[in-house]
């Protein structure tokens, strides 16, 4: 279920538009910041906010690669680069260092739902490689240490 | 030079317009809004600015064809979408500078008519974002934006749309369609945008570099403006520099800065006094060039003549350690990763180009796998439905014809001849 502040949200966001049906991006991104991730359930209800087709909210989540749908993830969402810049200055390896400190494999999350590791192609920080993302905030010019003091500070 | 594009980037609190004003912010656009919009058009044309996204089509030009039909709804979008890797350009005028852009973009909005903008920003900057949303408060309380702006008459409203992970939304087709509420695929041209884009109204879409020259133009003026670089493409430019180097980072030059100095001056010169093996110049799509085109001029036209691209801007540099299977397997996955799926050659054919780099890169490769890629290149430049595929094949073409002995190497010897 959408919340009311959800609600409210899109509401704002219908006014940016000539037509509801642009406001479906935005929906679907609010409705993902509350829990981290969409529901079918969720998608419905925005379909019905902006009378359209389920199936086509739907898509819309398929299509763009930050959408979770029905795919949960943890508190930390950590998203690290393994795109050309990143990789040039040692990316792989610190991916790997971080499947040992967390001890599970990209793509899953661990046992406490504290953390999710995926890997990105390229996330605009080239100049500064390599370099991660842990939830909204970026980090650069990554190393071990600075990996584990980042990941330390995670609530 | 003066640095221009990036003259505010270091301030404290660069983000806040009262540093903008005081730094001459805003200056421009009072003396826009009193040009006629034609006029403003016209200087634009007459600067030479060509768009600084990737595709170097002239700025003034692309706006002229926007129909001058008062009753007409028109749009401006700023296409904010940078993810071609490598490029990391506009994200530093967005997050650190965002006055710069609005201006660009108000004056941009007044010269052809348009009451609604937006700004269509990859969903990943979602600091950006949020910093763009402040800006445009601030101009509004101003008087910059809104009803009937500084008195004169014109009226306009900027929104940003926020994009959620799908690198085709910088085709501007794609970008339409994602803020129209569809799945970001490129439409067929023609019609193009400027007479049929958002809403199917004339849209004129500029990226965020290209907006942020306008306000200069307007002050400074034509002359000035064609006085740095080559004379077919005149003004600053900004160069992303990463990878080997030993000074990664953003350096606002003239266009045409050879790729020499900008490695060797500015960024420093090799990581670790290595040697230098392949450059890439403008982002992943552009095929990389080699030691021998060092001294090639940074500009569209200077590049398009050595078989490469000058694109975003953004130059790759890589050492004498780098495995150019490895490094044409991260380009291929990427845009296998990055097709919208739309049409056979660039889905099927990236997917497959990307799964042969995959095997030979890790010593699984099979005898004919390098001749297998090269008849895919040949399958899928020219026929795919928008130019992903192509600047994908042209990238993958490049590292093959500058070291096609390492492919081969890894075919026949299942292990890297390099690192
Ligand atoms: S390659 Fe990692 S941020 Fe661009």
């Amino acid at each position: 279920m959408l919340s009311e502040k959800v609600k409210k949200e899109i509401e704002g966001s219908l006014k940016k538009y000539p037509t509801p049906r642009s406001a479906v991006m935005d929906a679907l991104r609010v409705a993902q910041e509350e829990r981290g991730h969409l529901t079918g359930e969720e998608m419905r209800e925005i379909a019905g906010i902006l009378g359209m087709e389920p199936v086509r909210v739907q898509a819309m989540g398929g299509f763009y690669s930050m959408y979770n749908v029905e795919k949960p993830v943890g508190r930390n969402h950590v998203q690290i680069c393994r795109n050309i810049s990143c990789s040039l200055l040692g990316a792989e390896h610190l991916i790997s260092h971080m499947e040992k400190l967390l001890d599970i494999k990209t793509g899953e999350t661990t046992g406490d739902k504290k953390f999710t590791l995926s890997t990105v192609e390229c996330l605009g920080s080239c100049g500064t490689a390599p370099m991660m993302q842990v939830n909204d905030d970026y980090h650069e010019n990554l190393t071990e240490e600075k990996i584990e003091k980042i990941l330390k500070g995670c609530k | 030079m003066d640095k221009i594009l990036l003259c505010n980037i270091d301030k404290p609190d660069s983000h806040l317009i009262d540093t903008y004003i005081k730094g001459g912010g805003y200056k421009s656009l009072k003396k826009a809004l009193k040009m006629k919009p034609e006029n403003i058009v016209q200087t634009v044309k007459d600067s030479g600015l060509r768009g600084r996204g990737g595709a170097g089509f002239p700025a003034g030009l692309k706006w002229s064809f926007i129909p001058k039909d008062p009753t007409l709804r028109k749009y401006l979008c700023c296409n904010a979408d940078e993810g071609e890797p490598g490029t990391f350009k506009d994200r530093a005028i967005i997050d650190k500078d965002p006055h710069l852009l609005l201006e660009g973009m108000i004056i941009t909005s007044h010269a052809i008519g348009a009451a609604d903008a937006y700004i269509y920003i990859r969903g990943e900057f979602a600091f950006g974002a949020k910093r763009l949303d402040e800006a445009i408060t601030e101009a509004y309380e101003k008087g910059f934006l809104g009803k009937d702006i500084l008195g004169s008459g014109f009226s306009l409203d900027i929104y940003v749309h926020r994009g959620f992970g799908a690198y085709i939304c910088g085709e501007e087709t794609a970008l339409i369609e994602s803020i129209e509420g569809f799945r970001g695929q490129p439409r067929k041209k023609p019609p193009f945008p400027a007479l049929a884009g958002l809403y199917a109204k004339p849209t004129v879409i500029n990226n965020v570099e290209t907006l942020a020259c306008v306000p200069a133009i307007i002050e400074r003026g034509v002359e000035w403006f064609k006085s740095m670089g080559p004379e077919k493409s005149p003004g600053p430019k900004i160069f992303g520099v990463s990878g080997h180097v030993k000074k990664p980072g953003l350096y606002e030059l003239p266009m045409g800065t050879p790729l020499r100095e900008i490695v060797y001056e500015h960024a420093g010169g090799i990581k670790d006094d290595r040697k230098l093996k392949a450059v890439i110049p403008g982002g992943v799509s552009a095929p990389m060039l080699t030691e021998k085109d060092l001294d090639t001029p940074m500009d569209f036209d200077s590049l398009a003549a050595k078989k490469s691209m000058l694109g975003s801007g953004a130059v790759i540099v890589m050492d004498e350690t780098t495995c150019m299977v490895k490094v044409s397997y991260i380009i291929s996955r990427f845009f296998s990763h990055e097709s919208c799926g739309k049409c056979t050659p660039c889905r099927e054919g990236m997917h497959w180009t990307t799964n042969v780099l995959k095997r030979l890169e890790e010593g699984d490769g099979r005898p004919g796998d390098v001749e297998l890629l090269e008849s895919l290149c040949t399958n899928i430049f020219g026929r795919t439905f928008c130019p992903l595929g192509d600047g994908a094949v042209m990238a993958l073409r490049g590292a093959m014809s500058n070291f096609k002995e390492e492919f081969d190497y890894h075919e026949k010897h299942k292990k890297c001849q390099v690192s």
